[in-house]
This record gives structure tokens, sequence and C-alpha cells, in this order.
């Protein structure tokens, strides 16, 4: 275990060395110098990854939250709190992902003052900046547990509501209008990621994403952590992907289906090798596993069948921001060594930062202090233990 | 009222003059090495290229409905009463969404600045309020680029198209690309050959109503949705209550 860490600790120290050394140049050399963007590809992997993928892997954060203290599955309760915790991760490291890609991030602060009600972008930003805001305050609770504050507690419980309500619509909105982005160019993105349907399908699939980056992360943790997998949390997930993914999978279907594309789908060309790629590891693969009942039982199954669920968004999101562009531009975009360590640093601070919040909060059940939930009857003790047998 | 440009290619002799008095004008560097450069950039809002015998002009088409100002989200790009699109850089964020948006590529990026601009042609705003054509049309010494009221110059290409029917491709192209532009080319040889994007490809609806479509349901939807999902949290707590008082009456109010 302890040799385990220090390797971990030598790459982290070495993707941060080389992130660093970017960041110098992103900021004294500009975009031109860090990046492979052009005025053809105005926008690179820090669009297509940080900002697409990265709002769409924190989306277990909203899926976890409805869930919970939407609908009432309370056997999911153990999870809401990873959830939270990777989703307000995930939204800071967007905004850090931003400060990079932004031409002049000093004045990113203007979309409160210079309002374009028009611009999808606007209400995009607008969102994530109120989201994280709640996220903020859903994850507090952690904080104040760990410090042993009962009053604020109580007064955030008494929003709760309002959090989880605001939480939910306003997460709907800008998943989905992160798809929207593209609907202004029907002219320059490939026919296979162009539709009118591009924010349900960005909405759905960041569903389908939620429900698997947290049986990802549930597992992950457990391995890194040492601690007891919650077996029956992941089977329900498990079950929820199964149905998430059918979902997307029909209406993707039904899309290529309506604009005629089928027969240009199954035709090789370069797009399509990535489309089939994207629709292997969305759908092919997952839904091919989920159906057997052995492996919805089983976390290791479960864990890589969640992983091919998120390589394949990740890979649609690509498509979408990279891939879809090449035809219409004429040429290739390959990002450069800096932006992608740019990339691989905030995503290591990613981890970096769940590491330390684990270890120094109430994150995971068997850390949560229950004499100060109980005032809202929340049943996390109830959590692993009791739902064992089920 | 409205102001725009006709470039008429027929007309056009290559002399690149237009060119220098752009750069003079926006104080852009001109000499024979920018002069030979054939691709727009920051530093070159517009060029003239050559194919054999012929020319094209290409700048900024100041579309009636465009799609830069209505994707930034801070409203550095707007459209003049005047027609020109102008751009205020002090409010820009540099996200670039304008860039990915214009469906003829205009707008380009000073990707080696520290603090980058936007740059494209602004159709000379200073110029056109004080009632002056733009550069490039006072220079031009055969008129192929010509300055004036919109409706005057739609009418008049028209008049040329039907006096010299054998000289030109039988279109007027900006005249109904995405809505309409303030830009309106006349060529002998399809424009497309020059890199200008195929009219069927961008089609005639103005850009903005593809994203405005989506947008325009949002002021509804947030009410609709707030009410949907507040309404099911309330019923899935309340029946959560009845189950828990129902089950303390069984059990004497020993929980």
């Amino acid at each position: 275990m302890r040799k385990h860490l220090t390797l971990w600790r030598v790459i982290f120290a070495v993707i941060m060395i080389l992130g660093l050394y970017s960041s110098f140049i992103r900021y004294f050399r500009g975009l031109g110098a860090v990046s492979n963007m052009t005025d053809q590809f105005p926008w690179g992997l820090w669009i297509g990854f940080d900002c697409l993928c990265g709002v769409m892997l924190a989306a277990g954060g909203f899926c976890m939250v409805g869930a919970v203290y939407l609908f009432n599955v309370e056997r999911l309760h153990p999870v809401v709190r990873p959830a939270v915790l990777t989703a307000f991760l995930g939204y800071l490291l967007f905004i850090v992902g931003l400060l990079f890609d932004l031409g002049r991030p000093w004045f990113i602060w203007h979309q409160m003052i210079y309002r374009n009600l028009h611009s999808v972008m606007f209400e995009v930003g607008m969102c994530v900046m109120f989201y994280t805001t709640v996220l903020f305050f859903e994850f507090l609770p952690n904080v104040f547990e760990r410090l042993n504050w009962p009053k604020p507690i109580k007064w955030i419980h008494k929003v709760y509501p309002i959090l989880i309500v605001a939480g939910i619509l306003l997460s709907t909105l800008h998943q989905s209008s992160l798809g929207s982005l593209y609907l202004i160019m029907p002219s320059k993105l490939h026919p296979f990621w162009y539709t009118p349907a591009l924010p349900f399908f960005f909405f759905g699939s960041a569903v389908a994403v939620g429900l698997a980056m947290t049986i990802f992360e549930s597992t992950q943790s457990a391995k890194a952590f040492g601690r007891q997998l919650e077996l029956p949390v992941l089977v329900t997930l498990g079950g929820a992907l199964l149905v998430a993914l059918w979902v997307n999978a029909l209406l993707r279907f039904e899309d290529f289906f309506h604009r005629g594309l089928l027969k240009q789908v199954i035709t090789p060309s370069y797009e399509s090798y990535f489309l089939w790629l994207e629709l292997t590891l969305t759908f092919v693969i997952p839904i091919g596993m989920l159906s057997f009942k052995k492996v919805r039982l089983s976390p290791q199954l479960l864990y890589l069948a969640s992983i091919s669920t998120v390589m394949g968004f990740i890979t649609n999101r690509l498509n979408i921001a990279l891939i879809g562009f090449e035809t219409y531009v004429g040429h290739h975009y390959v990002p450069k060594w800096t932006e992608f360590s740019i990339t691989l640093m905030i995503v290591a601070m990613g981890f970096a930062l769940f590491g330390l919040a684990v270890r120094y909060l109430p994150i995971f059940p068997a850390d949560t202090e229950h004499k100060l939930e109980e005032p809202e009857r929340i049943r996390v003790s109830a959590g692993v233990l009791s739902h064992a047998g089920d | 009222m409205s102001k725009a440009i006709l470039y008429d290619a027929t007309m056009c002799i290559g002399c690149k003059q237009c060119e220098g008095a752009c750069a003079q004008q926006n104080k852009l560097p001109y000499d024979d090495t920018v002069a030979a450069e054939s691709l727009q950039s920051a530093h070159k809002y517009t060029v003239v290229l050559t194919k054999e015998d012929k020319f094209m002009r290409r700048l900024c088409m100041h579309c009636e409905k465009p799609a830069c100002a209505s994707v930034c989200p801070v409203g550095a790009l707007h459209k003049t009463a005047e027609g020109p699109v102008v751009y205020d850089v002090w409010k820009c964020i540099g996200c670039r969404y304008c860039m990915v948006a214009c469906a003829f590529g205009q707008p380009k990026y000073e990707w080696g600045a520290l603090n980058p601009r936007v740059r494209k042609c602004v159709m000379c705003p200073d110029r056109v309020v004080a009632g002056k054509p733009t550069a490039c049309a006072e220079i031009c010494p055969t008129g192929a680029t010509k300055f004036g009221e919109r409706d005057e110059l739609i009418a008049e290409a028209k008049e040329r198209l039907r006096q010299n029917p054998s000289n030109y491709k039988p279109r007027i192209y900006g005249l109904t690309e995405v809505g309409g532009t303030a830009v309106f080319i006349l060529s002998a040889v399809d424009v497309e050959e020059y890199g200008y994007p195929a009219s069927a490809r961008i089609g005639e609806t103005p850009m903005p109503e593809y994203t405005g479509r989506v947008m325009e349901r949002i002021p509804d939807f947030i009410p609709i949705w707030t009410l949907v999902l507040g309404g099911i949290y309330w019923i899935s707590h309340r029946r959560d209550e009845v189950a828990e008082a129902e089950a303390q009456a069984k059990n004497g109010g020993a929980r």
C-alpha cells in the first residue's frame, strides 16, 4: 500500500511540474505557443475535454441528489456525499480549465455585467456559476461536521429543498445547453453529431455518465482507501445505468433513422470509425455486459461496464468538439503536448483534492456522525449494513 | 439606412489596393510579404484571391442576423443600425465562440498575444457613420468594390445580372445566404471555388435561429421544471411522513 502510494506521488509530482511549465507558457507566451489551436480550429482539447467532459463527468452529483432526495431511493444514500464532492471538485476544476482556455480570463466576470441573453454560452456560464454555489452549500455540511458545528448544518438543512431543486434545475439547463452550443454550426459539424436533438443527447448522456461515474468512483475509492464495497448500492446503480443506456441508445438510433443516416453510419469513413468506437464503448459493451444478471451482481464487472460507458461518452464529446470539425476544416487537429499536460494537471488536481477531502472530511458513511444528521431524519447511518441483505 | 458593400469580381483587376487601404485604416502592417499571404488573419482582414485570370475578395459578410453577435456571452459583437458588425474589445472575454459559430469563418484571433483580441473586418464604422465609404471601396480604382445603401446595391446587382447575364453566374451571393448579409458578390465563377461556403450548405435560415429555438423555451422551462421538481420532492417526502405517522400510530408512538 505504502509503496503503491509513493509511486503515485512521483507520477503526481511529474504531472504537476510539467503542468506548471505549460501554465507558464500559456500565460507568458500566449495561446498560440501553448496549443495547436488556430483560426481554423479555435476550440481544442480544453473545450472538448476540460469543459464538455468535465461537466459531464461531474453529473453524478445531481443524479444522486435527485435519486435520493427527490425520488427517495434511500439505498443510494451512502454515495450522495462522494458524488456531491466529485461534482463540486469537477465544477471548480472546470472553472480552472476555463481560466486556461479563455483568451482574457481576467475578464471572466464580464458575463455578469455585459449579459447577452441570446447566447447559449451566457446561459451555460450563469448556470455553472450558480450551480457551483449550490454544490458549495451541499458540500459545506461535511466541513461543519468535521468542525463539530451543528448550528450551521441545521441552517443548511432548512434550505435543503431549495438547494436540491435549484441544483437539479440548473444541471438540467446547462448539461443540455452544452449541446445547444453546437446547434449554431449546422454547416460545420459532421452530420453524425450535428442534430437538433443535441441538447437532449447531452442531458441523457450526462445522466448515464452520472450513474457510471458513481459506480466508478465508489469502486475506485473502495480500492484506494480500503473501504467496504457497497454492493446493494452498486447493484441499484448498475440496473439504473442499463435503463439509461437503453434510452440513450434508442434515441440515438431514432435520430440516425429519422435523418436517413443509417447507411452512412455503416459505411466506413474517417468519421464512422470514430462513431463506431463511440457507439461500441457507450452502448454495445456496457449494454451487452449489464444484460447479464451475473454482471449486475459483480462489483468487478460493474466497474468495467461503467468504465466503458465513461470512456464512450468521453469519445462522444471529443468527437463532437474535435473530430466532427476536421472534414469541414480540411485538416486534423492534434493537441500539443502542453495542452495535454495542462489537462492532465487539472485531472491530477481533481484526484488529489478528492483524496484529501476523503481523508479529512466525513465523506464516506463509516465516517458519518449521524447524531448531527438526526434533526433532518436523514438515515445515513442505516447505509451499508442494513441493506447488505437486499 | 442600412449600408452594404457590392463586390463585382468581374470588374476586379487584382491590384490589392483594397488590402493596403484596409491595413492602413486599421493600423495594420502591410508590405509585400503580407500582400502575398492568401489567408485572412488577425493582421489581414480582407484578402484578394487569384485563380488564373480571375480574382475574388474575402471579407466579413456583415450578416443581417449575425451568428457571432448572437453567441457572444458578453455581447462584445453587435450589428449597428448602419450595417457594420462591430467588436467592443473591452467586453471580450476570449471564449472564441464567435469564431466557431461564424459560417464564413471570418473572426480571427491574435494567438500570439497575451491579451488577445478577435480581429475581423468591421466595415470602417467610423467612416460609415461620418457618411464616407469604407476604405476599400474608396480606393478601388475600377469600382469592383462599391459601397452604398443596401437596397440600392441589391437593385444595382440585379440590374447588372439582367443586362449582362453571360458575364455572371446567375446569383447574388449574400442576398439570401444565412438570411441575408451586407456584402454582396457577383462573379463569373462560383464563389465556392474561393473558399466561400456553398449556399445550399449554410442555407437561408439566419444562424441565430438555430440556438434561438432552444433559448426562447428557457423562460417557460424554468418555472415549469421547478414546479415539477418541487412537486416530486413534496410528494415523495409527504409519503414518507405519512408512512412514519402511521407506523408510529400502530406502534403506539414507540418508534
